[in-house]
């Protein structure tokens, strides 16, 4: 092993969380101060390996002397800070938060905690109506103008799923707008820059240049985007397929860890085997040197192992 | 970065544009490689491009813009998500003449909801209401656009003609961009039939300047109508670069003495002390300091701005000069909406004439202070007045904010320590340094120093900016305006903008200082005094309020991106007597809509998107919500 020198260990900067007292290091932010206290704290646009975007507003908490909620997730900790995180102010925000999204976009595929964290809000997914297409294609909405209001229910972001080349598709319709995708396409990854957020307001939506398909763009199907999704907008093709066919089963699938056999970096790789075929490819976040990081190799190039041409 | 474009090469009409803006390409075969800080550098430039394209092809098509990629070294990703934020860009095929008719606030109540449907019934529906504009290029047997088209406008910022419009024509010469004021139906139709815009009429924005002999209260309104915009020697004759001078002479030191004495607050809608926001940047050891003047007021029913930008645009490059002799900065930049072309042609006249004088540039005056400045253009967004969102629209982004801290003080524009002020603001400055910090807070209140600009419209019968000391009362501003138009009634007043709230006529006493607004349960925001009589549709006036900020949310952050579209339907619903469930759970609703995008949203406009709405409801506007929960 390489001898590596130890870092100067970080000042302490203390404040309270709830009322009791918490000593971070300098830098951290009210999330790392929040989970070091033991505190549950809802995230959907965060990812430790991604540079905070705070877009979501589910881990607002409440600061004394702040005249409104501050992001948890970005905000860095500064001495004697006293925060709030289950105050009635905090509640209401975050149940609205879940319950906006719930209204405009396709959740079933998302993360578990966050039926846990609609439960323990009180959200009400229904609340603001039953969800309904929008009047214009979302693809070509012109910034600062929008179709007829409907006065039927709440207009949500229902697109067309984009299923345009080989390896992965994407649901837009799934989609939150928490950034992590872009970001991962960009400067905290793999600086291909094939997708950005187009358009703005409520029909703002990631997109290449004029919604080009991927093959026509620059994506290199490296799928870290896959990777971050926290909606499942963003899948397999296999995986989709089969989701779509009622055949995806989590509590059937085995989990392998074993390294990429391409070329001599050595990613691990996380091979997700249902039914004796591999139906998805993760790698750990927390990997020093790959962060969660892949390449189309690793990610997309593992139908020699099953032998089977076609679909991954 | 690899950069991946499309193979279609762009026109030799976009080529010529790019190139206009960024000079020849350095090599003819495309084959440039350069990345790096050099690349990046080069990012703050993709605004002014794209706009370039639109300006003279109609719209950013994707053969341009992959140009204007190669050339900038820019993802084109990441340029059509910039192209595709602005209102005044288009991404999809558009008429070369479009006419952005004002139907917001104050055009509603001069009519324009009506004109904006004569439009419908005698010219078709507007640019992205009945198909959307489509995106990239025209599908094979696509209807080819028409010559010209309509689209309705978010506030244009001529409120004191009753109705707006702005011209946007794609053309090799001349403006691409003409204000038509006033906008009657006819000049609409008049343009759209292919006729020439016809200049805006040379309107008494400020009838207090007009009047004769001129009132010695005008401060900031001082040489407006009475000034050669076009014209330094004047602008010297009638006063100008006297504060400059004193600056130079007192040091950087000595102004924000004067200031901290003059207690003036900003006027873009925070109140935030100027001499703590300006001693923050000239005190901050990071180098460079950068200044920035924000003249992107898009809140609708301002156009103070506009109206000193217009009459005495040396007068802004003069106090942005000051700005940045004080905070330590050698480069400024001036951000103009792009709905204000004749106020950005004045201002870049001014800048260029001072520049050729010796009053920009490496020895402001003879002395040891350097100074430059650059305009900048938007391009119809209102969220880049928020400053973030600015700095980021300077920079070549969307134009969307980021949380603070940390402060423009220390991260601004690139990164840099930066000090950005509203226009009026800036002229206070001038006077400050004109009578001295401590005559200057001898004028109003005693939490309100100096004079205040108030943009006075709606159901009044003289229109304009006003100026007064601050305390003076609501009902003696609308007074000044010569009263509610034709004798009748008024019925409610928006203080503020859309960002403000409504007032009542038992408001009619109320001090307009920040302290006297803050008891009524108001705010003063840009300066918006909308006058509604009892002949306007108060419940149409809210709605459209919500409908701004649908329109203008950045889309970033949950709050503001669904609950303004929420707010919007809960309102229509209300309008149309169709409650989801009941009233009470109605205005539940919009109350818990409210308090989050106030608690939760990233930025001021999430944060007041609801401050309007909500002071409706308490005054009883919208009848059909006036079933009172719990």
């Amino acid at each position: 092993m390489t001898a590596r020198p130890l870092p100067i260990p970080p000042r302490l900067v203390t404040c309270s969380v709830d009322g009791a007292p918490v000593a971070v290091p300098q830098g951290s932010t009210l999330l790392d101060a929040c989970r070091q206290a033991g505190i549950d704290t809802p995230t959907l646009c965060y990812l430790e390996t991604l540079a905070p975007v705070n877009a979501c507003r589910v881990c607002v908490v409440e600061v004394e002397g702040s005249r409104t909620l501050v992001p948890a997730c970005s905000r860095p900790v500064e001495p004697g800070m006293a925060v709030r995180t289950d105050t009635e102010r905090v509640r209401l925000s975050r149940r609205l938060v879940l319950e906006l999204l719930a209204s405009s976009v396709t959740l079933d595929r998302a993360a578990p905690e966050l039926r846990r964290w609609i439960e323990r809000y009180g959200a009400d997914p229904g609340r603001f109506g039953p969800p309904l297409p929008p009047t214009h294609p979302r693809d070509a909405a012109a910034p600062g103008h929008h179709g007829a209001v409907l006065v039927d229910g709440a207009e949500a972001c229902h697109q067309p799923v984009k299923d345009d080349n080989p390896n992965y598709v994407r649901d837009y319709a799934r989609c939150i707008l928490c950034y992590k995708c872009v970001e991962a396409c960009g400067t905290e990854a793999q600086n291909t820059f094939a997708i950005a957020v187009a358009g703005r307001g409520f029909a703002a939506r990631i997109s290449t240049e004029y919604d080009v398909p991927l093959p026509d763009s620059a994506c290199v199907y490296c799928g870290n985007c896959i990777e971050v999704c926290p909606t499942g907008a963003l899948a397999f093709r296999g995986e989709h397929r089969m989701r779509g066919e009622g055949t995806w089963a989590e509590e059937r699938q085995v989990v392998t860890t074993t390294i990429c056999p391409y070329c001599g970096v050595g990613c691990n790789l996380e091979l997700h085997v249902q039914d004796n075929a591999v139906v998805r490819v993760t790698s750990p976040l927390g990997h020093e040197v790959t962060r969660g990081n892949l390449c189309v190799k690793g990610r997309f190039g593992f139908q020699f192992v099953q032998n089977r041409p076609g679909e991954g | 970065m690899d950069l991946r474009l499309t193979s279609t090469p762009a026109t030799a009409a976009e080529r010529a544009a790019v190139d206009g803006l960024l000079g020849p390409p350095p090599l003819a075969d495309g084959r440039v490689a350069s990345g790096g800080h050099r690349a990046r550098a080069r990012r703050q430039q993709l605004l002014p491009a794209l706009q370039a394209l639109q300006d003279r092809v109609g719209w950013v098509s994707p053969a341009g813009l992959a140009y204007v990629c190669e050339r900038l070294t820019v993802p084109p990703a990441e340029a059509y998500g910039v192209a595709s934020f602005y209102a005044l860009l288009a991404t999809g095929p558009r008429p070369a003449t479009v006419v952005h008719v004002c139907d917001d606030i104050v055009c509603r109540v001069g009519g324009a909801g009506a004109r904006c449907e004569a439009l419908r019934t005698r010219v078709g529906p507007g640019l992205d209401e009945a198909a959307p504009a489509g995106n990239g290029p025209p599908a094979d047997g696509a209807r080819v656009p028409a010559a010209a088209g309509w689209v309705p406008s978010p506030c244009l910022g001529r409120c004191e003609q009753g109705s707006a419009a702005l011209v946007q024509r794609a053309t090799a010469d001349g403006p691409a961009l003409r204000s038509l004021g006033p906008a009657p139906l006819e000049a609409v139709l008049h343009v759209l039939a292919g006729g020439e815009p016809l200049a805006p009429a040379p309107a008494m924005s400020a009838p207090q300047a007009a009047r004769s002999p001129r009132d010695p209260g005008l401060r900031l309104l001082r040489r407006v109508g009475l000034v050669d915009p076009a014209s330094l020697d004047d602008y010297r004759a009638h006063g100008g670069l006297e504060p400059l001078r004193r600056a130079i002479a007192l040091g950087p030191r000595g102004v924000l003495r004067e200031l901290e004495a003059s207690r003036l607050v900003g006027r873009g809608g925070a109140a935030f002390p100027t001499a703590a926001k300006w001693r923050a940047v000239a005190e901050n050891p990071v180098q460079p300091h950068l200044v920035v003047g924000n003249a992107d007021e898009s809140e609708p029913g301002t156009f103070k701005d506009r109206v000193l930008l217009e009459a005495d645009p040396f007068a802004v490059v003069e106090a942005l000069t000051v700005m940045g002799v004080v905070c330590g900065a050698r480069q400024g930049y001036c951000y103009i909406r792009g709905e204000y072309p004749e106020a950005e042609a004045r201002l870049r006249h001014a800048v260029t004439v001072a520049r050729q004088r010796g009053l920009l540039g490496p020895s402001l005056l003879g002395s040891a202070y350097a100074f430059d400045l650059e305009v900048r253009r938007g391009a119809g967004a209102y969220i880049a007045g928020e400053e973030t969102a600015l700095f980021r629209s300077i920079e070549g982004g969307r134009a969307e904010p980021r949380n603070k801290p940390p402060f423009p003080s220390d991260a601004g524009l690139f990164g840099h320590p930066t000090a950005v002020n509203n226009i009026e603001t800036l002229l206070c400055v001038l006077e400050v340094l004109r009578i001295g910090g401590p005559a200057f807070a001898a004028i109003g209140t005693g939490e309100s120093t100096g004079t205040r600009l108030f943009c006075v419209s709606g159901a009044v019968e003289r229109p304009g900016v006003f100026e007064f000391a601050f305390g003076v009362t609501l009902g003696q501003v609308l007074a000044a305006a010569g009263g509610i138009r034709s004798g009748r009634r008024l019925r409610a007043v928006l203080l503020g903008g859309a960002a403000g709230s409504f007032v009542g006529p038992e408001a009619l006493h109320v001090e307009l200082t920040f302290e006297g607004v803050r008891t009524a349960g108001a705010t003063l925001g840009s300066g918006v005094v909308l006058a509604l009589d009892d002949t306007v549709d108060a419940v149409d006036c809210v709605r459209r309020i919500a409908r701004f900020f649908r329109d203008e949310s950045c889309g970033q952050c949950v709050p503001c991106r669904v609950g303004t579209v929420r707010q919007e339907e809960a309102l229509a619903r209300l309008a149309a007597a169709r409650p989801l469930g009941s009233t009470a759970a109605e205005l539940d609703r919009l109350r818990d809509l409210a308090e989050s995008m106030r608690d939760a949203s990233i930025c001021g406009l999430g944060q007041t998107a609801a401050v309007a709405v909500q002071s409706a409801l308490r005054m009883g506007l919208l009848p059909a919500a006036s079933e009172r929960p719990r």
